[in-house]
């Protein structure tokens, strides 16, 4: 069954007619080409496909496109602004918050949405929460150095 | 996954009548629903989404209990100053949930209604002696959960809030697989209006009270009480996880740290 989607990509309005079975990340990377959001487990455990759903971080690879019809959604491609990264995207840099970089966009992400709960959150706060975002290359030490710092920036 | 017929629905009535008419699945935030789809565990033929229904969300306070909305997510709930203030376990509860992106995704009516053998929610409903609320009647906890993924719940029947009476003591305390986070076993411990209760999740096929712990604590509610109760390991789970005697072990240990934490 084809269902009409009408919602709001990167600050962005997007409509589009999708099967009603279209997960919301085969949406963003396939119809979107916005193939910054991963497919990692694709059981919704590892975190790699994490999207801001209304502000809210969401595994987007157990969420159907439908259901986030008339959300706002960010992905990693909407987080820089006129050519500057966002803080968070900036502390992962100077900390160098990722190895192979997979986990990364889900982790940037993740941590958005863990310091909008937690401006002032201490590593074990950020250990907790990132319960959710699975890093295969275990560089979990850079990944909660650079969320503190990007949360300090995000503090300003 | 198969394809699906989709409606979305903007009141209940009208969800029951589409769930009635169609034979499907009713949708609440999909974190087990929508996975167990992409498996082809489960294959409906039509999903009626119920995001769309305002009267199914929202925390308040009724006299002497907490009633939530069926589509009240687990973010919510554990971070709800009402939960928190007269029901802190419950609260808490909520926070140990999957993870952060479950949580701002799951809801309390999905949970129950899956009813799944590790799920938290349905030890607290059970040990809080909570009320469920559907479109046509009222089902007291002790009722409501009937075997591995069943319900009391018709095909047609739409759970819309969930009463939980305030105890005068609750706790909750979960031994997670370390990989999956579900609970291997989870007890909740409250000392209720209707006396001691005591409900395990993770140990075996569905959720249960543990009724020789409960009738220990009501003697005396203690650690040492509910540590000393030695639980059978008949008919509990035994697989990789953990051994029917591991589990039953760890009932009373985890019993026993919900009393020390409910105080």
């Amino acid at each position: 069954m084809s269902v009409s989607l009408s919602l709001t990509v990167n600050d962005e309005a997007v409509n589009a007619q999708v099967d009603a079975r279209t997960l919301l990340v085969d949406f963003i990377r396939n119809n979107l080409a916005l193939t910054g959001t991963h497919v990692g487990c694709d059981t919704g455990q590892c975190g790699a496909c994490t999207v801001l759903v209304d502000g809210n971080a969401v595994k987007a690879c157990t969420i159907l496109a439908v259901q986030a019809n008339g959300s706002k959604i960010t992905t990693i491609e909407g987080l820089a602004k006129n050519g500057e990264l966002h803080p968070m995207q900036a502390a992962f840099k100077d900390c160098h918050g990722l190895q192979c970089g997979f986990c990364t966009p889900g982790m940037v992400l993740s941590a958005i949405d863990l310091v909008q709960r937690h401006p002032d959150a201490d590593e074990a706060t950020i250990r907790a929460e990132l319960e959710g975002n699975l890093c295969r290359c275990t560089g979990y030490q850079n990944i909660v150095k650079a969320i503190a710092q990007g949360a300090a920036a995000m503090r300003g | 996954m198969y394809a699906f017929e989709y409606q979305r629905p903007k009141s209940v009535a009208d969800a029951v009548a589409a769930l009635a008419k169609s034979g499907g699945k009713a949708l609440a935030g999909g974190q087990s629903l929508v996975g167990a789809m992409k498996l082809r565990l489960a294959n409906p033929g039509t999903i009626v989404d119920l995001s769309g229904i305002a009267e199914l969300r929202g925390i308040k306070k009724e006299g002497d209990a907490i009633v939530i909305g069926a589509l009240t997510t687990h973010a919510e709930v554990a971070s709800s100053s009402v939960v928190k203030q007269s029901i802190p376990a419950l609260a808490a509860v909520a926070e140990g949930i999957g993870d952060r992106q479950v949580r701002n995704r799951g809801t309390l009516g999905g949970s129950i209604a899956n009813n799944d053998p590790a799920a938290d929610y349905p030890a607290a409903v059970l040990a809080l002696g909570a009320t469920v609320h559907t479109n046509k009647r009222k089902i007291i906890a002790d009722d409501f959960f009937k075997g591995m993924y069943e319900t009391a719940l018709a095909a047609d029947e739409i759970i819309t809030a969930v009463s939980f009476p305030v105890p005068k003591k609750a706790a909750y305390m979960k031994f997670p697989q370390p990989a999956s986070r579900f609970a291997l076993v989870g007890v909740f411990v409250a000392q209720t209006g209707g006396g001691t209760r005591v409900a395990v999740t993770g140990a075996a096929p569905h959720v249960h009270r543990a009724s020789t712990i409960e009738a220990a604590l009501s003697k005396s509610f203690t650690a040492d009480a509910a540590k000393a109760v030695k639980i059978p390991a008949d008919h509990l789970n035994n697989d990789i996880h953990g051994s029917a005697a591991y589990r039953a072990h760890l009932v009373s240990v985890m019993a026993s740290r919900a009393v020390a934490a409910a105080g």
